[in-house]
């Protein structure tokens, strides 16, 4: 992974740093009576990598497609590097899909075709001689690491394998733009780390703009910068990644969230009381600066004594962000005393409820 | 069998080679882009025309809903116009081959409906037109089922060209039944019947053959 053809110079990433590559204004589209896409207004900035959660039906394929000119808003814009398309006849935005590589949950790889052939398939739609097509065909499967099998055909390789064979067929045109519809939701855990690995990878090699479509927070946390949570056909959050993971809105970014948080362990959910109790259950979210510090240690010293019960701070886009969960005596002023020490520390406080004792 | 018989055997061989051969050559070429055009005029085709789409469902059905023994005769103006005769082995081709491209048409039909739509999708996502997507996606993912249907197609021709004996086509089945059924000669029957079997045997063999080279679905 060396050779980088479509590898933009650094200056040139320098001047193209604030254009953005993708724009949509209030997008529309129905489907009969339901609206897939209910205004929708996004941008994305060259170079960044934008994810799009969402629960499935939310509109996430709806917008990928309105991306490429594959689905026709009912209204709104859609610029992809400045030009309109969405009001581009069905051959118009033909060389602008150029523009634009995609990958797909399935791979979507043609089965009578040999790899090489795949991912030459977009330089011999635009029209590159068999040589060249071949050349260049050979050096991005050297970049994803593919070069033994350039004559193999897809059924003999194995789902990441696959991906890789569309993520190197769809860099094969040097685009603009990469859409990813779900690109490791059809892969295994380990897979799936290596394969956003390699987007991660070509994304700042090549400077790469990457949208990624999914319904997996932890694709999000991996490689995205920022986050767009999308319900119902609207953005209903968006941010830095690491702030949609320290301080989720919306309820779908939280519950999106929920597998990859720290819970409260259901045992002692279930003994929950909103009132009776002689240990209270805090849930305390920290993120950055807060995070950083001595926080248990001062809080022992300050407020008092409290029980460690459940979570942990982990790291999102270099940022430390947690989720604890501690038990303090009900008793008043320890309770509003340590709230208030959390809270002035930058953490996010909730009392969740109170238990007895020790259960 | 005397030596005219076998004269008789090997010129009736050759006549239903030659009808099934090239009536299979031209339901190849007519009937490969009708079943495109039925698959890409349906709703969410590539070329969605529902219109079109239906007229040419009728006109397939039309012709397949003939018995064929009707339509060799009905066809009789058409085979003169083209073949300039209406009697022969020639003559017989014409409305074989009229009779096989529609039904090819359905079975090639068939086998490109069951392209993954995900394919098109993507060729479409990378810039590719109707015509890239027929020349790359279709007829390539398509290309075992299409082999498939063809020697299907071939193998019912041998069999529809025994009927063309009635506008005196000759060829393997006009024997059995002029010499083997009406005359009696067991002999005849018995060495047309192996004969067919054989040629129906080696067809499928080769077709089959043929797709297993061609399929690359599974490792």
């Amino acid at each position: 992974m060396n050779q980088h053809a479509g590898a933009l110079a650094p200056e040139q990433r320098q001047a193209a740093a604030t254009e953005s590559v993708v724009r949509l204004v209030e997008v529309r589209r129905r489907f009969g009576s339901t609206a897939a896409l209910d205004g929708v207004s996004l941008s994305v900035d060259k170079g960044e990598i934008l994810g799009i959660i969402g629960r499935s039906g939310a509109g996430k394929s709806t917008l990928i497609r309105c991306l490429n000119g594959l689905e026709r808003p009912d209204s709104g814009e859609v610029h992809i590097e400045g030009r309109e398309i969405s009001r581009l006849g069905e051959k118009q935005p033909q060389p602008l899909r150029r523009r634009i590589g995609m990958i797909f949950q399935h791979f979507n790889l043609l089965s009578a075709k040999t790899v090489e052939e795949n991912v030459a398939l977009p330089l011999k739609i635009e029209g590159v001689g068999r040589a060249e097509r071949l050349r260049r065909a050979a050096e991005l499967l050297d970049l994803v690491g593919l070069s033994d099998k350039a004559k193999a055909y897809p059924a003999a390789l194995s789902g990441g394998q696959k991906q890789r064979v569309g993520i190197a067929r769809a860099l094969a045109a040097r685009p603009a733009l990469l859409l990813s519809d779900e690109a490791t939701s059809a892969l295994d855990p380990e897979t799936t780390r290596s394969i956003l690995a390699l987007l991660k990878d070509i994304n700042r090699q090549l400077g790469l703009t990457i949208i990624l479509i999914t319904h997996e927070m932890e694709v999000v946390r991996s490689i995205a910068d920022r986050v767009a949570v999308i319900d119902a056909g609207r953005i209903v959050e968006e941010g830095a990644v690491w702030q949609v993971f320290a301080d989720p809105q919306s309820e779908v970014a939280r519950s999106l969230l929920q597998g990859i948080r720290p819970q409260l362990p259901e045992e002692i959910a279930a003994k929950l009381s909103p009132t009776l109790g002689s240990e209270a259950v805090l849930r305390v979210d920290v993120a950055g600066e807060a995070a950083l510090g001595p926080l248990l240690a001062d809080l022992a010293a300050t407020a008092g004594p409290f029980r460690f019960i459940h979570g942990g701070i982990s790291r999102v886009q270099g940022r430390p962000v947690g989720t604890l969960f501690l038990g303090v005596a009900s008793g008043e002023p320890d309770l509003s005393q340590t709230v208030q020490f959390l809270t002035g520390r930058g953490a996010r406080v909730e009392v969740l409820g109170h238990v007895f004792g020790n259960d | 069998m005397s030596s005219a018989m076998i004269d008789l055997f090997l010129r009736s061989l050759w006549e239903t080679v030659l009808m099934t051969g090239a009536s299979g050559v031209v339901s190849f070429v007519f009937g490969l882009p009708l079943g495109l055009a039925l698959v890409a005029t349906d709703r969410g085709g590539i070329s969605e025309n529902l219109w079109v789409n239906r007229i040419l469902g009728a006109i397939v059905n039309g012709f397949r809903s003939v018995p064929f023994i009707i339509l060799l005769v009905a066809l009789i103006p058409v085979t003169r116009l083209i073949a300039g005769t209406s009697i022969g082995t020639w003559a017989a081709i014409v409305p074989l081959s009229i009779a096989a491209t529609p039904y090819y048409a359905r079975i090639a039909e068939v086998s490109l409906r069951e392209v993954d739509p995900g394919l098109i999708e993507a060729v479409r996502a990378m810039g590719g037109s109707r015509w890239t997507i027929v020349r790359e996606v279709l007829v390539p993912e398509a290309m075992p089922g299409i082999v498939a249907g063809f020697t299907v197609t071939l193998v019912t021709l041998v069999g529809a060209s025994a009927m063309a004996g009635a506008i005196g086509a000759g060829g393997l089945g006009d024997l059995a039944i002029r010499y083997g059924y009406q005359r009696f000669e067991t002999t005849v029957m018995v060495a047309v019947v192996a004969v067919l079997i054989v040629m129906v045997c080696a067809l499928q063999w080769v077709g089959d053959r043929l797709v297993q080279r061609l399929d690359r679905r599974s490792a």
